[in-house]
């Protein structure tokens, strides 16, 4: 980012109540409220949402790719967090 | 297209210090149609390629809006100038979604925008056409937005996410531009002679304009074979441009008009429209710097951008002075 850029912000949307807030894009702003209306502006020229998430791209904390394999390796073997790893006879229902 | 294949392949690796098994992995995952994201390994000549595509499109977005923004002040109704308003708008958004493509690649935004204006960076040759009659804002949206259609579609399935999920978001809009384009053709060729005359006018002028917005013939675009193996593209630019003119001459065969195109006849055997050659040396020249508005484009965006220097610093000092209110 050069001197004078705008930082960058991280755009996340709730489509309609119920549903999550869901990664959309980013915008360049001056401070948070031009985020949100650059947001607004940008994202949802067609009702697209009825909530909006800005937060600097900088403040994200990620996982790394490059360690994906080792990072999620411990739910890898867990199998018996599955309920397909339980074998219950047919006769017993609700279960 | 939007970036007619003028993006040179990046060069390759020059620390060299891919690996073949580096590469070949990442192969395997185009491949398998898994998505490249912006923190995975990529080869240095993917980014690159990405970068000079993705920000050629942002900036043809860009550019895209000044000669429709020619006759917002000029519109016949009020309804038409607000509908053109909305496109207008919407082109801007385009560019911004693929800026932001772009930046996770690793480019500043403002790196983008200085090529730009120095012209190192290139945009379609078609914003380098003036649009001299109302008539001209139908003729963009039916030909040049239905043209970029037929080559966004499959961009939604490019292999680099980021990309991809920018052009879902630019497709879903883009229908509503080709289709207010055509309703303006379609009112004209419904009006009186003149107002027919006009359509088929702009529909001369802007014919062969738009079907060079597909990029040269394969056998002369030298980094396509590359793309295709990255999934970056997915259809030649021949392909994409034989698909479009076999939907659009029927399109212009309801308004009553006719293609400019004496050799154009349809091939009952192959199914498709059988055209003339294409002048390519007048694209040369346009891509060059010397068609009928680049200089125009370039000056105004450049203005633009200067004109609009104080708001930027006006915002960081607000911004600024906010913050230390707050601390
Ligand atoms: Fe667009
Ligand atoms: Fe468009």
């Amino acid at each position: 980012m050069s001197k004078d850029e705008w930082p960058l912000y991280e755009v996340f949307i709730r489509s309609k109540s119920g549903l999550s807030h869901r990664h959309a894009g980013s915008v360049h702003a001056a401070d948070d409220d031009m985020a949100l209306t650059n947001a607004r502006d940008t994202y949802t020229r067609r009702n697209e949402g009825v909530s909006i998430w800005v937060v600097r791209s900088d403040r994200i904390v990620a996982s790394d790719p490059a360690e994906t394999a080792a990072f999620f390796e411990p739910a890898e073997d867990k199998i018996y967090r599955h309920p397909t790893f339980y074998e219950i006879p047919d006769e017993v229902d609700n279960l | 297209m939007y970036t007619q294949g003028l993006d040179q392949a990046g060069k390759s690796d020059p620390a060299g210090a891919e690996t073949k098994a580096q590469l070949d992995a990442f192969q395997a995952r185009v491949d398998a149609e898994e998505k490249i994201e912006a923190k995975d390994w990529m080869p240095e000549a993917y980014r690159r390629t990405l970068i000079r595509q993705i920000s050629q499109h942002a900036h043809s977005e860009i550019i895209g809006m000044q000669p429709e923004g020619n006759w917002l002040t000029r519109a016949p109704t009020l309804k038409r100038k607000a509908i053109l308003l909305a496109k207008v708008q919407d082109e801007a958004g385009h560019g911004l979604y693929l800026y932001g493509a772009a930046e996770t690649l690793g480019i500043s935004r403002d790196r983008m925008v200085a090529d730009l204006l120095s012209g190192k960076a290139k945009y379609s040759s078609i914003f380098n056409y003036p649009t001299l009659t109302w008539a001209d804002i139908g003729a963009i949206g039916w030909l040049v937005d239905g043209a970029a259609i037929m080559n966004q579609i499959p961009l939604c399935r490019c292999s680099y996410g980021p990309y991809s999920r920018a052009m879902v978001r630019i497709c879903k809009e883009e229908s509503f531009h080709q289709r207010q384009g055509y309703e303006i053709m379609l009112t004209l060729c419904r009006g009186t002679d003149e107002q027919k005359a006009m359509a088929q006018d702009a529909l001369n002028r802007f014919w062969w304009p738009s079907l060079m917005m597909f990029g040269p013939s394969d056998a002369a675009s030298k980094h396509s074979a590359q793309s295709m193996a990255w999934k970056i593209k997915r259809f030649s630019n021949d392909e994409l441009r034989q698909k479009f003119i076999d939907v659009t001459v029927p399109q212009a065969e309801y308004l009553g008009l006719k293609v400019p195109d004496d050799k154009l006849r349809f091939d009952e055997e192959t199914g498709h429209y059988e055209h003339s050659d294409i002048d390519w040396q007048e694209f040369f020249d346009v891509i060059a710097g010397n068609g009928p508005c680049n200089e125009q484009r370039m000056a105004k965006r450049r203005k633009a951008h200067d004109d609009g220097a104080w708001v930027r610093e006006a915002a960081r000092a607000h911004a600024a002075k906010r913050a230390k209110a707050a601390a």
